[in-house]
């Protein structure tokens, strides 16, 4: 797995569903350019419109909470996120990001010490995210579930499976 | 060592021995999905797939913008009920029959020790009648469609314990504003809450569902209630599979347990924009509002009918309130008909809605203006919820929405019944 190395987004706790992906806008829009577009929208309207591929959202606890919109997740995969930091996540979210093939990392003390703005890399296979502060460990996915992030979310993970080539 | 319900009902399912912690892959006993269902499809199909692997598996129930607002939500819809018809799927409800977890629940889907998923958060509902009831993706649902198969890790169990009789009129809805505001949106995330105790013991099933609809707003997975006689007259009729009533043990390991007495408590209101930011009635009241929201499937069953009604009886609905009325089901519309409630509401200068999800997330049918307060019976106050980054919304139970409703404030329905 590659190296993730990219600028920070940080915001607070509990950053709802709704705030990452509409639901005015959950069965509408469904083309990647234009989720990636309304990707944080109504937490930060520049997120979107600044932010270059790579970059990375840090945020508190219970990241993602509220709705089962997978759209949440594959918004922030459409605009490249690098990955999601946080010092939790609601299990929905958790579980649409492995499926979206979008990394998200469970490291609460990391998330304290890291700033707005600073460069971070963020090393999946040993487990290891190096910031200003220092470097912090996080655990690594269960095997179960690697598996799916792997193959590069729920879909071709499931393809693989069923011997569905391409 | 004794086991919980979430240990016994995965481990029947992946015919094993489960402990909290371990990955199970399972087949559910049911999937419902609702107008998210054309999204699904086209990932189903993106899969390769050519047919489903049990279309009996499969409820599809359309709610979330019905009828359809605009030429694109119609889309949606004709592409599900092409799909429907394509595939063979029986267990079809379009948009005349109601919100799809109580939908699940009515019609016999939701059952005691069956595992009913949904792609929809709120799935955490059909716990009100023992079920392992959880949300997940679209994806996941798609996958379903393909296979028949979803991982599930077996969560650890909080318990919630209720006692005591609450004072006349403090209700369902009160009672877990008051659990989820103590404990936080997080306390519960990836955890089983299994709610017990004498309160919930003397609970209607409409009430029970209350609790578990809700149970997601603390990140909880599933919101397990065990089944009783009040369970049992009620799925009997009406189940759709064979079902079994199963029980934590009694000397099963939870991860937490916390208990409330609600002897005194207050009618509660969670405020602008996070479910668990919960302040008594005595805090809130005097906040002008502009709409109250009366529906969604958290509190638009029989007995909130009942009490809105009664509150409204004689009344009006002040002059500067729209009361925007949707029965969570047609079976519910039908049965508030039938005793008088939708007239006495109407007479108030409500208005009432055909059965369906409603302004809840923002879709359609009462977007509030910017700047304006929507009070509402549903589940959720995130900021730009129902539609608007500039409106607030306050959550509260069908009592307290009527007599704000006729106060033009949030009110105390002890001043102004």
């Amino acid at each position: 797995m590659e190296l993730i190395r990219g600028k920070v987004w940080k915001y607070g706790d509990d950053v709802n569903t709704d705030v990452i992906f509409p639901g005015k806008y959950t069965y509408t829009v469904t083309d990647p350019e234009e989720m990636a577009a309304h990707a944080l929208e109504d937490l930060d309207p520049d997120f979107a419109k600044n932010m270059k591929p790579g970059d990375i959202v840090v945020a508190g606890k219970n990241f993602g909470c509220g709705s089962s919109r997978e759209q949440a997740a594959f918004a922030l995969k459409y605009a490249g996120v690098g990955a999601v930091v946080a010092k939790s996540f609601a299990r929905l979210y958790f579980r649409n990001a492995i499926n979206a093939g979008l990394p998200v990392i469970q490291a609460p003390e990391a998330v304290d010490a890291i700033e707005p703005g600073e460069v971070i890399e963020i090393d999946l296979e040993k487990g290891e995210l190096r910031c200003k502060a220092g470097t912090f460990r996080f655990p690594p996915l269960p095997d179960a579930v690697l598996g799916i992030f792997q193959a590069g979310g729920l879909i071709p993970y499931t393809r693989k499976r069923l011997g569905i080539e391409g | 060592m004794g086991k919980t319900f979430a240990e016994k009902v995965l481990g029947k399912k992946a015919g094993k021995d489960v402990v909290a912690g371990e990955i199970v892959e399972i087949v559910p006993d049911f999937a419902m999905s609702h107008d998210n269902t054309a999204a699904i499809a086209k990932t189903f199909e993106k899969i390769g797939v050519a047919q489903l692997y049990d279309p009996n598996l499969h409820v599809i129930i359309l709610d979330h913008a019905a009828p359809a607002p605009n030429a694109k939500f119609a889309e949606n819809h004709k592409e599900i009920r092409e799909f429907v018809r394509k595939h063979g799927i029986p267990n079809f409800f379009d948009i005349n029959r109601g919100i799809c977890h109580q939908v699940m629940v009515e019609e016999g889907f939701a059952l005691p020790g069956l595992v009913v998923v949904g792609s929809d958060s709120h799935s955490t509902t059909y716990g009100a009648v023992g079920a392992f009831g959880t949300g997940i993706g679209r994806s996941e649902m798609a996958v379903i469609m393909a296979t028949g198969r979803i991982w599930l890790r077996v969560p650890e169990t909080m318990k919630i314990v209720v006692q005591g009789t609450p004072p006349e009129g403090v209700s369902a809805k009160d009672i877990m504003l008051k659990i989820i505001g103590d404990l936080g949106a997080d306390a519960a995330t990836y955890m089983a809450v299994e709610f017990t105790g004498e309160t919930i013991e003397r609970m209607t099933l409409a009430s029970r569902m209350v609790l578990s609809n809700m149970a997601v707003e603390m990140g909880a997975k599933i919101g397990y209630i065990p089944p009783d006689d009040t369970t049992l007259e009620y799925v009997r009729p009406r189940a759709r599979k064979e079902f079994e009533v199963i029980h934590s043990d009694p000397d099963a390991t939870y991860a937490e347990t916390h208990t409330f007495d609600v002897s005194d408590l207050e009618p509660q209101v969670a405020c602008p924009h996070t479910v668990d930011n919960v302040k008594p009635i005595s805090e809130v009241k005097g906040t002008k509002i502009h709409q109250v929201f009366f529906g969604s499937c958290t509190n638009a069953r029989l007995e909130d009918f009942e009490v809105v009604a009664k509150a409204l009886k004689g009344r009006r609905v002040h002059p500067d309130v729209r009361m925007l009325v949707f029965p969570a089901s047609q079976q519910v519309y039908l049965e508030a008909l039938k005793k008088g409630y939708l007239q006495t509401i109407l007479e108030a200068g409500a208005i009432v809605m055909n059965a369906n999800c409603g302004p809840c997330m923002g879709n359609h049918a009462g977007i509030p203006a910017s700047g304006e307060v929507s009070l509402s019976t549903s589940n959720r106050n995130f900021r730009g919820r129902q539609g608007n980054v500039e409106a607030e919304v306050y959550l509260c139970s069908p009592l307290t929405a009527a007599a704000s409703a006729i106060a033009g404030e949030i009110a105390d329905f002890r001043d102004v019944l």
